[in-house]
């Protein structure tokens, strides 16, 4: 544990002063794209700095296995962040999250194991670092599984589920009473601890089942504001105030995101939670119309036409990887003279930010994504909306339509632009399970198939 | 008292943090992530402490190492995608 009396201390904790600075100003910087590379680059530096100096620390005094284990973490960061495809980023964003959330878990272990006598505020702590980083840990595996499609992205649920995750709460609430009232570290002790850490991973797999697949950039979120908070309690047991700094920076970070995630579906944090317990709202609305199909060549003579385009992308843009096609589209438009907007649903893809990533990759200029409230005050003027994979997002019932399921859920009011084109694979309805008047609308048409495919047809079609 | 000082920390730096990150823009939300989870791994110095530290026991420094090389992943893994995703982001030319 570092202590504050002597001078080595005193320059560890001023340094430590210095990283959170860092930090703070790192994520300042995050504020807007052109500064953000060098907002991560001080916050690397702060990191930096913090732990060079905790080596300086004079209770340290075994570098063999710290540096095995630094060189090991190094080693699987560096081709972990070199190799993953961008694609592939909500899982490891959430593999990540279960890593910070596992060290966290062993920090407070370790602490525990060292047989100094602790209070019974520690014992609390160290609780909470175990309970919070065990959950963060499975709950991080279970949206892995889920997002890379090992195990069903569906909400699973069985029967007696919400009893069972009542008495593993209670159990969970118990066990932590005894860890907390007997700081001893005995034999009956270590089975307290180790069915503890047992419960909670459980209770993490627990929590993140019933969650569906366009729930999860909530799920992300959460799990991301958890890692910090795993990482602030382990902070609270060592008494160390860097780790309380960083960690609630990342803490009240995720809970921002987990609340902007919620908004933009109209639902709160417990209806995302839980939902997967409630009966199926069954809609018995009846949408008049018909659905127009059209092909991608005709298609063409309308975009050859129009002077303003406004893709909307989706999660189904993602599946497809039509990204670098619609980049490719996207400058014949422009070469054609027509404008180029995106809009970006904040819960479009599998977590937040998703779609802004994967059009960066393809090239495509941030200043030509747009938010959902500045393009819906002027999505009337767009010639053509092109809807790629995206359904919920775009869904007007839940503008007009009430008793809808996600009737008052902010969405980007594509059929209010003069031509609407849906690019989707069939008929089948979004995540909601909700049907989507859009398709139906006079000034709508489905062009069904592959999305990168689809793309390709009027590419070509520009090209000749 | 210890705990007090502790808590106005948290209570502060949580505050900072909302003001913080309410103001990043939407495009930035995925490198957020990661960078937050790269911040994260600061639990790194808490487990190197654990990891060094002889006289608390050879368990106890084992558990501290494997913290050690978890928390290491988060932070090499978190600033490096973190900076690969940032880089992408680019103005029109």
């Amino acid at each position: 544990m570092i202590e504050t009396t002597s001078t080595s201390a005193l320059v560890i904790n001023l340094t430590y002063v210095l990283a959170a600075a860092l930090f703070i100003f790192g994520l300042k910087f995050l504020g807007h794209p052109s500064t953000a590379r060098k907002g991560n680059m001080l916050s690397a530096v702060g990191m930096l700095l913090a732990i060079v100096v905790t080596l300086f620390d004079k209770n340290i005094i075994s570098f063999e296995w710290i540096a095995i284990a630094i060189i090991a973490g190094t080693i699987v960061g560096f081709f972990a962040a070199r190799l993953v495809a961008m694609t592939a980023m909500p899982e490891l964003v959430s593999l990540l999250n279960g890593i910070g959330g596992l060290a966290s878990v062993f920090v407070a272990w370790s602490t525990l194991e060292a047989g100094t006598y602790l209070s019974g505020f520690v014992m609390l702590v160290t609780f909470l670092a175990l309970l919070i980083g065990a959950v963060t840990f499975s709950g991080s595996l279970v949206a892995w599984a889920k997002l890379s499609e090992r195990i069903s992205g569906r909400a699973v649920t069985f029967k007696g589920q919400v009893t069972f995750n009542l008495l593993l709460v209670t159990t969970i609430v118990f066990c932590g009473y005894l860890f907390v009232a007997s700081p001893e570290f005995s034999p009956s002790f270590s089975i307290v601890l180790y069915t503890l850490m047992g419960l909670a991973l459980l209770f993490g797999i627990m929590l993140v089942l019933p969650i569906g697949g366009a729930d999860m950039p909530v799920v992300i979120s959460l799990l991301n504001s958890y890692s910090g908070l795993a990482a602030c309690a382990a902070g609270f047991a060592l008494q160390n105030n860097i780790l309380i700094v960083a960690g609630s920076l990342v803490g009240a970070s995720g809970i921002i995101l987990t609340s902007i995630m919620c908004k933009a579906m109209n639902r709160s944090l417990s209806n995302v939670l839980f939902s997967g317990f409630m009966p199926v709202v069954e809609s018995n609305m009846v949408i008049e119309g018909e659905v127009k199909p059209l092909s991608a060549d005709d298609a063409y003579y309308v975009l050859e036409a129009a002077q303003s385009v406004v893709v909307i992308p989706g999660y189904g843009m993602a599946v497809a990887q039509a990204q670098h096609a619609m980049k490719e589209l996207q400058v014949l438009l422009e070469e054609n003279g027509a404008e180029v907007a995106y809009a970006i649903h904040p819960v479009a893809g599998r977590m937040p930010g998703h779609m802004n990533v994967l059009l960066a990759e393809a090239d495509v200029s941030y200043e030509q994504l747009f938010e959902m409230e500045e393009i819906n005050k002027r999505i009337e003027n767009f010639d053509v909306a092109l809807v790629i994979g995206a359904n919920d997002v775009v869904n007007p019932a839940a503008r007009e339509m009430k008793g809808s399921p996600i009737y008052g859920m902010p969405v980007i009011n594509a059929d209010l632009a003069k031509n609407v084109f849906v690019l989707k694979r069939g008929m089948a309805s979004g995540f909601a399970g909700v049907d989507n008047p859009l398709f139906f609308k006079p000034n709508c048409r489905m062009i069904f198939g592959d999305a990168k495919e689809t793309l390709g047809v009027m590419i070509r079609q520009f090209s000749d | 008292m210890e705990a007090v000082y502790l808590l106005f920390i948290l209570l502060l730096s949580i505050f900072v943090g909302f003001e913080l990150i309410q103001k990043v823009p939407a495009t930035l939300h995925t490198p957020l992530m990661s960078g937050a989870n790269a911040i994260s791994g600061i639990t790194l110095v808490g487990a190197l402490a654990l990891a060094g530290d002889d006289s608390l026991g050879k368990y106890a420094g084992m558990l501290g190492a494997f913290a050690v090389f978890l928390a290491t992943i988060n932070v090499v893994g978190g600033y490096l995608v973190t900076d690969r995703m940032l880089a992408m982001f680019k103005k029109k030319r």
